[in-house]
């Protein structure tokens, strides 16, 4: 019998173990996969709960129930990978062997990375809500504030979901406005980007966006540390931004564990090969989703794609064949602009996102980069697709895991070169 | 892509002002363009320009964070030897391309 390890059972881990259990033979392969957590939370969710658009059984199920029969699910914390002895250790002594790796460990919120992010004032008036308490503290917050300086801000580069700052301020602006308070509250949006995303075309349609919602933008802001008694966030250049309430994404980092296992860059990412998923650290070790350091978004959709391509190259390893460098980058995110609406963008490595139709050439239903109803449910019925689909392994329909170019207004120098 | 003169020789640039080829690149040629950034050139910052192209050649990716702890300057020193954006006047003084954030 051969050993297959899965580490994290969170959007790409479970995906894996659902891919996994389908292709390879039970009288050969045993399948682990490891969590310390009880519960699987939708991440996403978290962008609508401190509006109380989602209510917080929306967005957490049992982790048990989307691991397939014949895996073996172990809860418990990971102390450490030894690489060299084929070995992971956990919290507990155990220790489990196996032959073939696959690290899915996600990436958390380090706030402890700013000076004065974590004092006191944590989720009393600075908040971050890319953690489920993080956002029901914000809700309870939200039901409550009378109004002033609101600034959402991101610490640094990069980040999961790279868009969900930029959604949170435009429907922090709708919420506002139902509330009949929108004169009240001045809106601020803080990036170390240039401006509103890092892709050019993006970029030009979501400033334009900020600027009609009356939402101001202060790019290149690298903070140094947060000022609680002045009430105010200091960039490394002097620069300062004052707030009445802070809502942060604060620095983010691969779980410690990659760190205590001796590789990972200085974020605590795995180093990964951008088209094949196999890290650079040892042959059978192969990393997806958000613990990679590769050039791609760090988003669910990106895990979705990541995952069809690492299954057929683990295949491949077993089978000792050569792998197949086929992973483009490829990521398809919503993004949420307030008012029960939203944009599509469509993008990989060597694509930015620009305007068009999806998934259908001319026909959509859905537009690329531009603001419609039919996205906002798109995004709505993505929690759906997630918790039925996505992670139980199923293939979704129209979409593939290479980007397809069909159907957007590409200018000349971004057609493919072949 | 298009074609600049600095420190009398011809290179090639992207829009942004970036050289494309690092092979092009002198130190006569770096203080043209650091004193376009308006800096002037001392050991410190010659010695973090050093740091980015050994990096770069290496395909490292850069951030700030990483130059911070590089042991040739802390974040601090960086801002203030290259006020503004640090890591984007660095870079385009070293003849590298334009640090991309990761999305
Ligand atoms: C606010 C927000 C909005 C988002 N919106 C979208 C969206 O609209 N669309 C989209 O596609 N994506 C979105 N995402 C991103 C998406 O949720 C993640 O990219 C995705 O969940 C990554 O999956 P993963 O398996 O790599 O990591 P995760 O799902 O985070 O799983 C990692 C797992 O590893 C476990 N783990 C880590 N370390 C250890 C350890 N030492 N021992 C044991 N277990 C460990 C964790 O408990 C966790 O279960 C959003 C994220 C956030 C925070």
């Amino acid at each position: 019998m051969k050993n297959i390890l899965i580490l994290g059972a969170g959007t790409s881990g479970t995906m894996m173990a659902n891919h996994l259990r389908k292709s390879l033979s039970k009288d050969q392969w045993n399948i682990t996969i490891v969590d310390k957590e009880e519960t699987h939370y939708y991440q996403p969710g978290f962008l609508f709960l401190p509006f109380d658009i989602y209510k917080p059984k929306q967005v957490k199920k049992s982790i048990d129930k989307f691991i397939p029969k014949g895996v073996n699910l172990v809860r418990e914390k990971i102390d450490r990978i030894e690489k060299d002895s084929d070995q992971v250790f956990l919290q507990n002594g155990e220790i489990i062997s196996y032959d073939i790796l696959i690290i899915a460990t996600g990436t958390d919120i380090a706030p402890q990375e700013i000076e004065g992010m974590q004092s006191d004032n944590w989720h009393k008036d600075v908040f971050d809500f890319y953690t489920f308490d993080g956002a029901k503290n914000l809700r309870n917050k939200l039901r409550e504030w009378e109004g002033g300086k609101l600034v959402v801000h991101i610490c640094e580069m990069p980040i999961k979901c790279p868009v969900a700052p930029l959604e949170f301020a435009f429907l922090a602006d709708s919420f506002f406005i139902n509330k009949d308070m929108r004169d009240k509250v001045d809106l601020t949006f803080v990036t170390p980007m240039d401006g509103a995303f890092t892709k050019p075309t993006a970029t030009k349609e979501l400033n334009h966006l900020l600027e009609e919602k009356n939402i101001k933008i202060v790019p290149n802001f690298n903070i140094e540390k947060v000022d609680n008694e002045n009430k105010k966030i200091v960039d490394y250049g002097g620069a300062e931004v004052e707030y009445d309430l802070l809502v942060t994404v604060p620095t983010n980092m691969g779980d410690p564990m990659i760190e205590r296992s001796g590789f990972g860059d200085d974020l605590n990412f795995v180093p990964t090969d951008k088209s094949t998923l196999q890290s650079t650290v040892k042959d059978n070790i192969f990393a997806i989703g958000d613990a990679t350091n590769i050039p791609a978004s760090k988003a669910g959709s990106v895990a979705h794609f990541e995952a069809e391509i690492l299954l057929e190259n683990i295949l491949r390893f077993i089978d000792g064949k050569e792998l197949k460098a086929s992973f483009d980058g490829h990521a398809n995110c919503f993004i949420e602009t307030g008012h029960g609406k939203a944009l599509l963008i469509d993008f990989n490595y060597t694509h930015e996102p620009v305007t068009g139709s999806f998934p259908l050439p001319g026909v959509g239903p859905l537009r690329l980069l531009k603001e419609s109803r039919m996205n906002h449910f798109g995004k709505l019925a993505f929690r759906w697709i997630y918790w039925n689909m996505l992670i139980k392994g199923t293939h979704i329909p129209f979409v593939s895991s290479a980007m397809s170019t069909a159907g957007k207004d590409l200018k000349e120098e971004e057609t493919p070169i072949l | 892509m298009m074609e600049r003169t600095y420190a009398g020789t011809c290179v090639y640039c992207s829009d942004q002002g970036y050289l494309t080829e690092l092979e092009q690149w002198t130190p006569e040629i770096g203080k043209e363009i650091a004193a376009e950034e308006e800096i002037e050139m001392t050991d410190k910052h010659w010695e973090v320009i050093k740091y980015l192209q050994e990096q770069c050649k290496n395909e490292v990716a850069l951030s700030i964070r990483r130059v911070g702890k590089s042991g040739v300057v802390n974040i601090k020193e960086f801002y203030a030897l290259f006020p503004g954006g640090p890591l984007k006047k660095a870079s385009r003084i070293a003849g590298i391309p334009k640090p991309v954030s990761c999305i």
